[in-house]
């Protein structure tokens, strides 16, 4: 009888589902362990720099990389109205090997494609993490370089270079799908010279990054670092 | 048109009669009546669909003007309701149980100008602006672009030189007035 007043726990899952349940599992490899499938697991482990020792063999890698550029499907602001065409088939960006990506643990580059509100940040931030390295930012417009025509915004960013590292800015407002190729083909070139190494980048300034990061979003309610 | 005008001034107090158009009309009513005309309007006179609500800061008044526009679109007739508040309260009676997506309006505008709506539904919870912890942005004493150049790390712009000066001092550097 005192069993059951006591277990607090039981009387908090009463109506949890059975594959909710805080539960230990056997993994295949033999190991025990707890889960907790109402909780969200993060790796918050600090990003590393990726270091290669074999330089010839980067130099290939690099080649290979900067053929093959897959776009993470993400648009913020009016630059967004500019990929579409770019796709279809009168500019068409799969001749240059660029293709469109649903999700960022697929894609190599990230177009910020005009004004940043700092709401969008947030996600930007989520996204750009989530990328596997290494990793390629095309900065779009003049709202990326230094705030555009919303340079006294109180919601919108003015330069992007203090969130996350850029490669390419392509200037104009709005930029053509014509300078958009431009850019592309000029972060191409950045790869196979072995300068794109934004990802490196932000592992060595991580500190920095997160704490200008954290100064304009102010309910940070996310880990510090999530892939 | 003017006969639902002339049976709404019978009913309630309408200060000021503006024509826009002929199917459009703005009506100035006092706060405490607001509520109860839009929803004779709506009930009774047919204007079923409500187009927005919005606010004016009239920062040397010390007021803010809301605006309700309503339409009906049998007759196909629009009218708007405004209405001022005191700036300093700023709390204004909700009309959410009339519409549900006035209820949205309404958080904007908590969020935007302050303007406070008890009992609408999540007015309270953070609608564009997540964690803002300074006055309203859209209140006109806000000061937008000292905020963003305080918060946003802005870029330097160029520098700029005045012709006359600069090849006077390049060219002649000895010469001085």
């Amino acid at each position: 009888m005192s069993d059951i007043n006591n277990n607090t726990n039981n009387k908090e899952d009463k109506f949890l589902a059975e594959e909710n349940k805080k539960r230990t599992v056997i993994g295949p490899d033999g190991i025990e362990f707890e889960i907790d499938p109402l909780k969200d697991y993060f790796c918050d482990q600090k990003p590393e720099v990726r270091d290669p020792k074999n330089k010839v063999v980067e130099k290939f890698i690099n080649w290979a990389r900067a053929e093959s550029l897959w776009v993470l499907g993400f648009g913020t602001g009016c630059g967004s109205i500019e990929i579409p065409p770019l796709l279809t088939p009168r500019f068409d960006a799969a001749r240059f090997g660029v293709q469109m990506r649903a999700t960022p643990r697929q894609s190599s580059v990230i177009i910020i494609s005009g004004y940043l509100a700092v709401k969008t940040l947030k996600r930007v931030i989520r996204s750009y993490e989530q990328m596997q390295s290494p990793k390629y930012v095309l900065a779009l417009g003049s709202c990326t370089i230094n705030g555009g025509m919303y340079y006294d915004s109180y919601n919108t960013i003015n330069r992007l270079d203090y969130y996350m590292p850029v490669d390419v800015y392509v200037a104009g407002c709005m930029p053509r799908p014509e300078a958009l190729l431009a850019g592309f083909n000029k972060l191409k070139e950045r790869i196979k010279a072995g300068r794109a190494e934004g990802a490196n980048e932000y592992a060595e300034k991580f500190d920095w990054y997160k704490a200008n990061q954290k100064k304009i979003i102010k309910d940070w309610n996310m880990p510090d670092y999530n892939w | 048109m003017k006969s639902i005008i002339n049976d709404i001034k019978t009913r309630f107090e309408i200060s000021d009669i503006v024509k826009q158009r002929d199917n459009f009309n703005f009506l100035t009513c006092k706060k405490e009546q607001t509520v109860s005309l839009i929803t004779h309007l709506k009930n009774i006179e047919g204007f079923s669909h409500f187009v927005l609500l919005t606010a004016v800061d009239w920062i040397e008044e010390g007021k803010f003007q809301l605006t309700y526009i309503l339409n009906n679109p049998d007759k196909k007739i629009d009218i708007g309701i405004r209405t001022f508040i005191e700036r300093e309260t700023a709390t204004m009676d909700s009309a959410h149980h009339l519409w549900e997506h006035v209820a949205t309006y309404q958080r904007e505008l908590k969020e935007m100008f302050g303007i406070d709506f008890p009992g609408s539904p999540r007015v309270d919870e953070s609608f564009i602006l997540e964690g803002w912890d300074d006055i309203p942005p859209y209140r006109r004493d806000f000061d937008t672009k000292k905020y963003s150049e305080e918060t946003f790390f802005p870029r330097e712009g160029r520098t700029t030189n005045d012709p006359t000066e600069y090849m006077k001092k390049k060219l002649y550097p000895d010469e001085e007035k």
